[in-house]
């Protein structure tokens, strides 16, 4: 399936090579190159390209982009899905994905790779398992495997791989029991001029943070899940006991995982936090535009919004902004011609504005259109959809686990078009 | 040919700094450095060493010098130098074929070490090196392993096969032997791999699927997430040559629709016998029904295979149900966006309603990608309608203003599709685009040009006031599409702006040679329909362009100048062509359809690489139709040993029951089952009975449900059975059934568990009793009993694995001269044990049969697994050791005698004159006192019966009590006769030819007679 990767970083040089089978030469990366050339921006490269002997399957992750090499008819899917799950464990691993971090450790990288695919198909890929046969490197094992010649290799076959629970590793051990799950929710919208909502909708995600001892199987269960849309879970998840009642029942991974996604029916009217007052014009005669932001709060439910932010991608033609901000502050980056303005906690009583100029290339035509705004903020202690915990009970073990359970809410792809 | 990527790497200081030495000598002093510490004592500087090295591979440098020294290391005990070698090995030894040999015999032996993960490792080591000279090494490897007791070594040998394959195709034949039983797996580790071997090496060898179809299906939920993207590709390939079509217009019913039974027979009868129903497939529903739940899968491959299995193969009506899913992966990554959207884009053409209500998640971001904009505007072309056209055209509004031009482009062609195939909306979109002319962007005035000469095509009556408007605009427009487009309306249309063509042409006439090429052509074209036309006004105007078009450096437009001069001017030479000019050039041309690009991108399969690409991929499976008529469905149907292991239990546990109901009521057992077995043929519920049936039938039913409850007291239940399987992925660990084989599946297994107790019990009368087939034969289970355990290993000696085992005293289905004996493993130590099975047995020839490997115990769990021992009807115990994957443990079983014996159902003349031919020698006898308590009849067949595995027969006289077996391995009949003296005592007899037996029987049943 999956014949040789290739890891390039933004400057074009490929910086990692890896072969499953035969070793194929990096000048099939050239009709990568092309394209991307072609395309400009990194993001608009066509992830599916055919070489004259080659299909090369691409993401970009961060500022890198993994190229798989592909001989053969397969899925696209199948090997986007598992280059994102490398990049993930890489995140995983090493706490970032760049370039820096994989150079750094790249014996581990390549161990990982080793691990991961066998002829081009995928062998290991859960966290628990790898972790198993390849240690995450840490200061300490580091120093200690110099001193020592130790190695960050497990010599036996992880106990997930084999059995039918593969994403959690046997013997778990812990002092303090604790079991969190963090419901974060995103509003994705698109706001016209008028403030109308052209269109809304929710996706919620829960993480969780399980640490508990032994073999628990946990039961989590919602005050309200006819809410709930769609979902898709965590392999984990019982299926069949959320189809015949609503809930969750599992026995979770060690760590850190995503227990499920879900999305908040559409029927379902979507409050939508703030409001936003604009005005940005670009003037026909005379080499200057005007800006006037004003955002204030809709339906917090009586919550404070945090993390307040306004991004707008501006018409090329805009050289520089003179601008002044009631509250937090803006850049204007010449070279994307971002216009980035970080308001922080939204006050209702003082309303935050953002005023001034926009300066013009001269002799350029107006634009056509006016840029959008993108929204970020935060919600915390909020569920906009409403969605309830109602209760977490454990079985299978008999100490009693802490838990905690925690909501946010957050602006996802909230546009508001001018 | 490899280049030396070393010799570039330094950079231009380094390079100026060593003046007098080359990069090669670097290269070389760098590599004897490395060679010295791999050669050294010290395992942290080999290891640092390998590190190094496997750092310039990963960097695509080569390290191919380095061979020799490296492979020396091959069979080092540290666990990652080790593995670092086996990178590099993996890397060159396709380029150092003859030293790569060295290393072939520690692989060798590592493929017979105790430790699964060195076996795995070995193997995947082993058949990763290129060397054709190893073939048969790794043929000899990959069989093994395919038997190996681990399923992951099983697995890593599926991998090794595809490897071997296309190191040497010859080897398909043998390679499909070992696929083919590889197939047959249970493990959900090895399903998806094997599965990928089959699609590589032999994807044609449909029939070896049929007979690991529903084991496949049914595994599903619980194979790893990428072997259910490969194992759901190849069953919908699979289907599509195994079932009929459920798309017929009229076939709207299936297995599960229960919409035939309320319909109105009398309507319906003319219909069907003309026209027969579809009635879907069983095996058809299966795989839909166990696919579903995987669409709620974290991966989105595994969803996007659901998907297109669905659109596949689903009747149409159930194909929305993929919707939400597809829509939700829309959330994901750009990439999964991007196919995602390609196949939405694909499926909305045909089925419109199916994305209809989500049309709002296809809106367009200006943070979106170009490609990711241009498919979701090419949705929502396909899903606009009469309804919704309003809105969306209303959204294209927006987008026509993008400062991404390409896609502003795309939005105005998007609109004059949906102007074209919505009649109602195209003077709207028209009047729209005659706008957009007047746009400062050149891009967006010469898409809208394309687009409004196309929609004037269909229909040009109606505006002359557009075409003078695009004339005036002419000198503004300088995209050569848009020129040229304009051009042509003129010229087409010159019949309705008189004025304004001529005027036009003699514009062209002073640029012509500073225009594109296109634009020269379509000049050519307006100048000659013009001439034909208007040739007073236009004739030295199109003579003049026609000279320029002459000495023109492209050969096309010299060539097209030179046709329309014979076309057009009359000459003696120009013949007949010429008086048809003017219907050959101003023929009335059709109206251009504008359609969606993605309009013949459903002849690929949903979810491809070709579909993505819209070219057949190398390895491409072709989907086929539907076949006419469907293959034999009976192809599928497994025999017994076929089962997996949850359906073989349930499967056995359920004929026990049936077993023991009919012996208890031996005379009408034969009929009872061919009832239930015709029924559940039906495939309704096979234990209700139907509504019809006789009194006497209800009561025998009523006993029999007392008597099953009973048992249950008795007897390990089922769901003792399945406490054996961990708890399942998807499946609540309170019930049975795994969560993708509800009900019917269940009416499956009693289905084959009807058919199998026919078997078995026609197996059992023709190898116990081949000369009588009367009602002497009836082999019987007594419906109660106590069950004696006995311990196998204590927990203190088995390092916390403690084993009881009891004789369940049923028959064993594995061999039936074996004994069956139920063992319960519990694990009262605090950590899980893993692999437990069985290890060597004493005596050696000792016919076990073995329960499969336990792959894990958690602490407190317990299983009870079944196995078989073959004691050859004598007492000896069976040794043997249960191992861990740890340590092993020998335990023994010691038969009770009356365990060996099978209860045989006979009349009392029959036993009697079995009785007489086992005399003499064959009879042993003796005197037995009872307790008081025991000398009521009741009490008596009581306490034979704890001791022994017989059957009781009925006696005429009321002081005779009989009792009637066989040995299990031989079948000899072994008599017990009690004949009741006065007070307590009493005559005890028994006739065997197994007169060892008949002593020690003998011996046990006085004893328990004696107590209480």
């Amino acid at each position: 399936m999956i014949h040789s990767l290739f890891l390039i970083n933004q400057s074009g040089d490929i910086f990692l090579e890896k072969h499953w089978k035969s070793v194929i030469g990096r000048s099939v990366c050239d009709y990568f190159f092309e394209a991307k050339e072609k395309a400009v921006d990194p993001e608009n490269v066509a992830p599916v390209l055919q070489t004259p002997h080659h299909y090369l399957i691409s993401i970009l992750r961060g500022k890198l982009f993994f190229l798989s090499v592909i001989q053969t008819e397969v899925p696209p899917l199948f090997v986007i899905e598992f280059l994102h799950r490398v990049a993930d464990t890489f995140q995983d691993y090493f706490g970032d994905c760049s370039e820096g971090v994989i150079k750094d450790n790249l014996v581990t990288v390549y161990e990982l790779l080793e691990e991961m695919l066998d002829n081009g198909f995928p062998l290991a890929t859960e966290s628990n398992v790898l972790k198993e046969m390849i240690r995450p490197p840490t200061i300490l094992r580091s120093v200690v495997n110099t001193l020592t010649g130790g190695s960050n290799v497990g010599d036996t076959l992880p106990t997930g791989q084999l059995s039918n629970i593969p994403w959690r590793r046997a013997g778990v051990k812990y002092t303090n029991n604790e079991a969190y799950f963090d419901v974060i929710e995103e509003i994705d919208a698109i706001l016209d001029k008028s403030g109308t909502t052209v269109c809304a909708e929710i996706q919620g995600v829960i993480e969780a943070c399980v640490r508990l001892t032994g073999m628990p199987d946990l039961t989590l269960s919602f005050m309200n899940p006819r809410l709930l849309d769609d979902v898709s879970f965590h392999p984990c998840v019982r299926f069949k006991r959320w189809e015949s009642e609503r809930v969750l029942s599992f026995i979770p991974p060690d760590g850190n995982f995503t227990l499920m996604t879900y999305h908040v029916s559409s029927q379902n009217l979507v409050a939508i936090p703030v409001y936003v007052k604009q005005n940005i014009s670009f003037f026909e005669t005379g080499p200057c535009g005007r800006l006037d932001i004003t955002i204030g709060p809709k339906q917090t439910m009586g919550k404070t919004v945090e993390g307040l932010m306004v991004t707008i991608h501006m018409p090329k033609a805009v050289l520089s902004a003179n601008l002044t901000a009631t509250q937090g502050n803006y850049s204007y980056d010449l070279a994307t011609k971002v216009l980035v303005w970080d308001i922080g906690k939204l006050n209702p009583q003082k309303l935050p504005n953002l005023r001034g100029s926009l300066s013009m290339q001269a002799g350029v035509p107006r634009p056509e259109e006016n840029p959008s705004l993108n929204i970020e903020l935060k919600i915390q202690q909020l569920a906009i959809s409403g969605l309830k915990v109602s209760r977490l009970d454990m079985y299978g073990e008999k100490y009693k686990p802490f838990k905690g359970v925690k909501y946010v809410t957050k602006a996802g792809k909230f546009q508001v078009r001018t | 040919s490899l280049s030396h990527p070393t010799h570039y790497h330094f950079n231009k200081i380094e390079a100026q700094m060593i003046t007098s030495r080359t990069t090669l000598d670097r290269n070389d002093e760098m590599n004897d450095d490395l060679k010295e510490m791999l050669e050294s004592s010290k395992e942290s500087l080999k290891l640092e060493a390998m590190k190094r090295i496997v750092g310039l591979i990963a960097k695509g440098k080569n390290a191919s010098e380095l061979f020799p020294a490296v492979v020396k290391n091959v069979a080092s005990k540290n666990i990652e130098l080790k593995k670092l070698v086996y990178v590099y090995l993996v890397r060159y030894a396709e380029e150092q074929q003859d030293l790569a040999l060295l290393s072939i015999s520690t692989f060798q032996r590592a493929l017979k070490d105790p430790n699964q993960f060195i076996r795995a490792s070995a193997l995947r080591v082993l058949s990763s090196i290129r060397v054709p000279i190893i073939v048969p090494i790794m043929m000899l490897a990959i069989k093994e392993a395919a038997a190996d007791l681990s399923p992951y070594v099983r697995k890593t040998s599926a991998h090794a096969i595809q490897k071997l394959y296309s190191l040497d195709p010859e080897q398909k034949e043998q390679l499909i032997e070992v696929i083919e039983k590889l197939l047959k797996d249970k493990s959900t580790l090895v399903a998806g791999s094997v599965v990928m071997a089959f699609e590589e090496v032999c994807p044609d060898r449909i029939d070896l699927i049929h007979k690991n179809y529903r084991k496949l299906c049914n595994l599903l939920v619980d194979v790893e997430e990428w072997g259910q993207v490969v194992i759901i590709s190849m069953l919908t390939r699979y289907a599509r040559t195994q079932f009929i079509s459920p798309w017929k217009e009229d076939a709207v019913f299936d297995g599960n629709n229960e919409k035939t039974f309320y319909e109105s027979d009398s309507e319906e009868k003319k219909d069907q016998t003309e026209n027969k129903p579809y009635i879907m497939d069983p095996d058809h529903r299966l795989l839909l029904r166990n696919t579903k739940p995987l669409l709620q899968s974290r991966n989105t491959a595994v969803v996007m295979s659901v998907a297109q299995l669905y659109w596949h193969l689903a009747p149409k009506h159930e194909v929305s149900i993929v919707t939400k899913s597809l829509v939700r992966l829309l959330r994901s990554h750009r990439e999964v966006q991007y196919i995602v959207l390609q196949n939405i884009a694909t499926m909305s053409i045909q089925r419109k309603g199916m994305f209809e209500p989500f049309m709002k998640s296809f809106y367009v971001r200006s943070t979106d990608a170009t490609h990711i904009k241009t498919l979701k505007l090419e949705i929502l072309t396909n899903l606009a309608n009469e309804a919704n056209i309003s809105t969306i055209l209303r959204e294209f509004q927006t987008y026509v203003k993008s400062q991404d031009k390409a896609f502003a482009a795309a939005t105005i062609q998007a609109i004059g599709r949906c102007a074209t195939n919505i009649s109602e909306v195209t003077d709207t979109c028209l009047n729209g685009l005659v706008l957009l002319l007047s746009n400062r962007d050149e891009t967006v005035v010469a898409e809208s040009v394309v687009v409004i000469k196309k929609l004037l095509q269909t229909q040009p009556t109606q505006h002359s006031e557009i075409i003078k408007h695009m004339a005036k605009l002419f000198d503004n427009i300088t995209v050569p599409m848009a020129r040229a487009s304009i051009l042509w309306l003129m010229g087409e249309y010159c019949e309705r702006v008189p004025k304004i063509a001529p005027d036009v042409l003699r514009k062209m006439a002073k640029t012509f040679t500073a225009e594109e090429d296109i634009v020269k052509l379509q000049t050519v074209n307006l100048a000659a329909k013009l001439y034909l036309i208007n040739s007073k006004q236009t004739k030295l105007l199109t003579q003049y362009i026609l000279n320029l078009g002459k000495y023109d450096q492209n050969y096309d437009i010299r060539d097209r100048t030179r046709f329309i001069r014979q076309l057009i001017v009359p000459n003696e030479k120009s013949g007949a062509l010429n008086k048809y000019a003017r219907r050959i050039l101003l023929a009335p041309k059709p109206a251009p359809v504008l359609e969606s690009s993605f309009k013949d991108r459903d002849r690929y399969q949903l979810g491809t690489l070709s579909h993505s690409l819209n070219i057949k991929a190398s390895g491409y499976q072709e989907l086929c139709d539907w076949p006419a008529v469907a293959p034999d469905q009976s192809v599928r149907n497994v025999e017994e040993r076929n089962l997996c292991k949850q359906e073989f239990f349930s499967v056995l546990n359920m004929y026990m029951n049936v077993c023991s109901e009919s012996g208890s009521e031996s005379e009408d057992s034969s009929e009872d089952s061919e009832e239930t077995s015709s029924d559940s043929g039906k495939s309704s519920s096979g234990s209700e009975e139907s509504s019809s049936e006789s009194e006497s039938e209800q009561k025998k039913k009523k006993k029999k449900m007392k008597k099953m409850a009973l048992q249950k007291k008795s007897k390990p239940t089922a769901a003792d059975r399945y406490s054996e399987i961990p708890p399942v992925r998807y499946c609540p660990h309170i019930g049975p059934l795994r969560d993708a084989s509800p009900r019917s599946d269940n009416q499956r297994v009693y289905f084959i568990s009807t058919q199998l107790l026919q078997k078995i019990k026609s197996r059992l009368i023709k190898s116990t009793l081949p000369s009588r087939v009367s009602c002497l034969v009836q082999v019987t289970t007594p419906s109660f009993g106590p069950v004696k355990t006995y311990e196998l290993l204590h927990h203190m000696t088995g390092k916390g694995l403690s084993a009881k085992y009891h004789f369940p005293r049923q028959p064993c289905l594995y061999q039936p001269s074996m004994v069956a004996v139920q063992v319960i493993l519990t694990n009262s130590s605090d950590h899980s044990l893993e692999e437990i099975h069985i290890g060597d047995r004493n005596p050696a020839s000792l016919n076990i049969h073995c329960f499969n490997t336990i792959e894990r115990l958690e602490p407190e769990a317990s299983v009870t697994v079944s196995m078989g021992v073959d004691f050859s009807d004598s007492t000896q115990a069976a040794n043997f050791q249960l191992c861990t994957n740890t340590d092993q443990f020998s335990v023994s079983i010691q038969p009770a005698v009356g365990e060996l014996l099978m209860p045989s159902t006979m009349a009392e003349q029959d036993f009697i004159k079995e009785q007489g031919k086992l005399q003499g020698m064959n009879e042993t006898s003796q005197t037995v006192t009872m307790a008081t308590a025991n000398t009521s009849s009741q009490a008596i067949s009581k306490q034979v019966l704890s001791v022994a595995n017989v059957g009781v027969v009925s006696s005429s006289q009321s002081n005779f009590h009989r009792f009637a077996g066989r040995t299990v391995s031989s079948g000899a009949l072994v008599l017990v006769t009690l004949e009741m003296k006065e007070s307590s005592s009493a005559q005890l007899t028994i006739n065997t030819e197994k007169s060892v037996m008949a002593s020690m029987l003998l011996r046990d049943l006085k004893q328990a007679l004696a107590q209480v």
